[in-house]
């Protein structure tokens, strides 16, 4: 299960790092969208890989070999929220600089050809 | 007493939050009220983060160490808010900075956009935030909340060069959020928590494995802090974002890479401290090359740049270089020499950054501003030429602001900058102190250092008095601007301060030695906010043991 879910975040951050490369807005912000899941996905695996667990649990006194670590699950939510808000932010920049400059380019201009 | 002291801790944060909602509600057209408010929140957030000052300094509480406990969750299990001699102090040159910034918007630019207001105190809310939380997750909160708000702010003027601008800024950050959280992800792995003062136990007690978790996390968590205040690899969005801005808002950038510098002088010198000295001495040197790195790049495009808005973008990589250099040294002489620096240059680059759009308009007498005014949006009425107090002699007081942020900037006498150099040198090749051990012991990076640094403080000065004599001297039948009150009052009153940290140069310096003292004694630090009790008798403690 390591491997697959470390496959899993390399080949979205590796995608997310060759669009923010590319030249168009667009390519640029579905680049921002996969490195912010390979992030939220990272930060989720550091409470430990675990299956069928609750995060919390009523029992007491508390066995910590028989629930999930809430905390990271906590911190991903907040970072989800915030990346959600902040690519939101980006995406209506884009839409901004398409309608002024009339193009799609990160420079707001085409390429001498 | 010691409960409403307490309660203090929280004020810059809840003041800007309060003030912004309140002033989101309110419409556009009401712009007269929304400034009158805004400035209520920013002078209130002066007086609060004064308080604070006086209050670490005197040491009401035990070690100048204050701490709030957040729904009175006792550290490390809550969001503690610590604030000591280095919080209060950057929250002090934060407000200052703001108050001034806002002042000189009254007239122009805080027309210029409908929510400026509020998007102005959820920046300060985020720095203020940054400067006074002692958790890391809770510091990528208030990271985000003033980049978020830095965005908004950076587009003030819709502009297409703003715009292009703001989408690298806006990309360059993001991607910086993600190594954050990255870095915080990975150090909450090796560690298990995220309170600063619990981590730097923990960090003490580790064994190999998890300390190479725990330093890989770290370097990757750097790596969100050196963007921020611009180390040289990471830095080239500073000077086209920088020029890019508005006057205020560029003022207010200014303080939000010295956020970066604050970071990781408090996280290096906390959790850091008691590493072995072999990590200390590599993270140190990568840090004092990368700051000397940082320091050429600066130099080199100083003195290439034309425009003052990318001068001043050098200025400030300057400025970040040198101190990035200062912290990898680490030495606490060092380092008081440089939060003396830090001071001063925050102020002097502030300063001149809202002299760039005053000095402009001798060169382009009102054209550019007027097309400028007209693609804003939500402006009522475009502002009549004469309307507010203009103040008299307009040439003889922007020659000498020019003059006087030059000098600090550069590092002449008479002024805080040749202070605040003087001391580093001074630090730099007697770290022990004056006489005591060999005089002429500091290796071959501090003089290096050194070098640049005068370098440096000779390429500003060579390209400040080009530009200078291009814009005073040599402009035929220039036409004295009109200035206003409310926009040279705000840098007059930065540079008074340069000018009266100048002479008040003893008790500063005393004052940045007690800082730096402090911060080498993390355990101080450390203990009061593990030690500090959560209060009985209120519901949230009580929760747990049921």
């Amino acid at each position: 299960m390591e491997a697959v879910i470390a496959i899993a975040i390399g080949v979205l951050f590796a995608s997310g790092v060759w669009l923010i490369l590319r030249p168009r807005t667009f390519q640029v912000i579905i680049g921002l969208l996969l490195i912010s899941y390979a992030v939220n996905l990272f930060i989720f695996i550091m409470g430990r890989l675990t299956v069928n667990k609750p995060p919390l649990t009523l029992e007491n006194p508390v066995d910590t070999g028989l629930f999930a670590d809430p905390v990271t699950q906590a911190l991903v939510l907040t970072a989800i929220v915030i990346g959600f808000a902040t690519t939101a932010l980006y995406l209506v920049l884009l839409l901004t600089s398409r309608g002024l400059t009339g193009t799609d380019h990160v420079d707001g201009k085409e390429p001498r050809q | 007493m010691s409960f409403w002291a307490d309660q203090l801790i929280l004020l810059p944060i809840l003041l800007p939050l309060l003030f912004a909602a309140a002033l989101v509600l309110l419409s556009g057209r009401q712009q007269q009220l929304k400034f009158a408010i805004n400035l209520t929140g920013t002078l209130a957030l002066l007086i609060t983060a004064i308080t604070l000052f006086w209050m670490t300094d005197r040491e009401v509480w035990p070690n100048g160490v204050g701490v709030y406990l957040a729904a009175n969750w006792q550290a490390p299990f809550g969001i503690a808010l610590v604030v000591d001699r280095l919080s209060a102090l950057m929250l002090t040159l934060a407000s200052v900075i703001a108050v001034a910034a806002l002042i000189f918007s009254y007239r122009r630019w805080s027309r210029a956009g409908v929510h400026f207001h509020s998007l102005f105190q959820f920046l300060l809310a985020g720095i203020n935030g940054s400067f006074i939380t002692g958790d890391l997750f809770n510091l990528f909160v208030f990271f985000e909340i003033m980049l978020a708000a830095s965005y908004g702010l950076l587009l003030l003027g819709l502009q297409p060069n703003r715009i292009r601008a703001s989408m690298q800024y806006v990309v360059v950050n993001l991607v910086a959020s993600s190594f954050f959280l990255i870095g915080v992800a990975l150090i909450y792995a090796a560690a298990g928590t995220l309170n600063m003062a619990d981590l730097a136990v923990r960090a003490a007690a580790m064994n190999d494995s998890e300390r190479l978790l725990l330093e890989t996390g770290a370097a990757v968590l750097a790596i969100a802090f050196l963007t921020k205040s611009a180390m040289w690899p990471l830095g080239f969005w500073l000077p086209t974002t920088y020029a890019a801005a508005a006057p205020p808002v560029a003022a207010m950038l200014v303080l939000m890479t010295k956020v970066g510098v604050y970071v990781l002088l408090r996280l290096w010198l906390l959790v850091f401290a008691d590493q072995p000295e072999s990590l200390n001495a590599i993270s140190g040197t990568a840090l004092v090359v990368g700051g000397l790195l940082t320091l050429t790049y600066g130099t080199i495009g100083l003195l290439g740049s034309q425009e003052l808005g990318r001068m001043a973008g050098f200025s400030a990589i300057i400025s970040s270089g040198t101190l990035l250099a200062a912290i990898g040294y680490g030495e606490p002489k060092v380092i008081s020499a440089a939060l003396f620096y830090l001071v001063s240059s925050t102020l002097a680059v502030g300063a001149f950054m809202l002299l760039m759009e005053l000095v402009e308009r001798i060169r382009k007498p009102s054209a550019a501003m007027l097309a400028l005014t007209m693609e804003a949006f939500a402006i009522d009425d475009a502002p009549e030429e004469s309307a507010g107090v203009v103040i008299p002699a307009a040439m003889a007081f922007l020659g000498l602001s020019f003059f006087a942020c030059a000098l600090i900037i550069a590092g002449l006498p008479p002024l805080s900058g040749f202070i605040a150099k003087f001391s580093l040198f001074h630090a730099l090749l007697n770290p022990a102190g004056l006489f005591i051990g060999n005089l002429y012991s500091a290796g071959p990076l501090a003089w290096g250092m050194l070098a640049l640094i005068i370098l440096s403080g000779l390429a500003a000065i060579i390209s400040l008095m080009r530009f200078g004599v291009r814009a005073f001297w040599a402009v035929p039948d220039a036409k004295p601007p009109r200035l206003h009150l409310t926009e040279a009052l705000p840098i007059s009153m930065l540079l008074l301060l340069c000018i009266s940290i100048s002479i008040a140069a003893g008790p500063t310096s005393r004052y940045m030695e007690r800082t730096s003292a402090a911060l080498h004694e993390p355990q101080l630090y450390i203990e009061r906010v593990l030690s500090s009790p959560a209060r009985p008798g209120v519901p949230g403690t009580a929760g747990v043991e049921q």
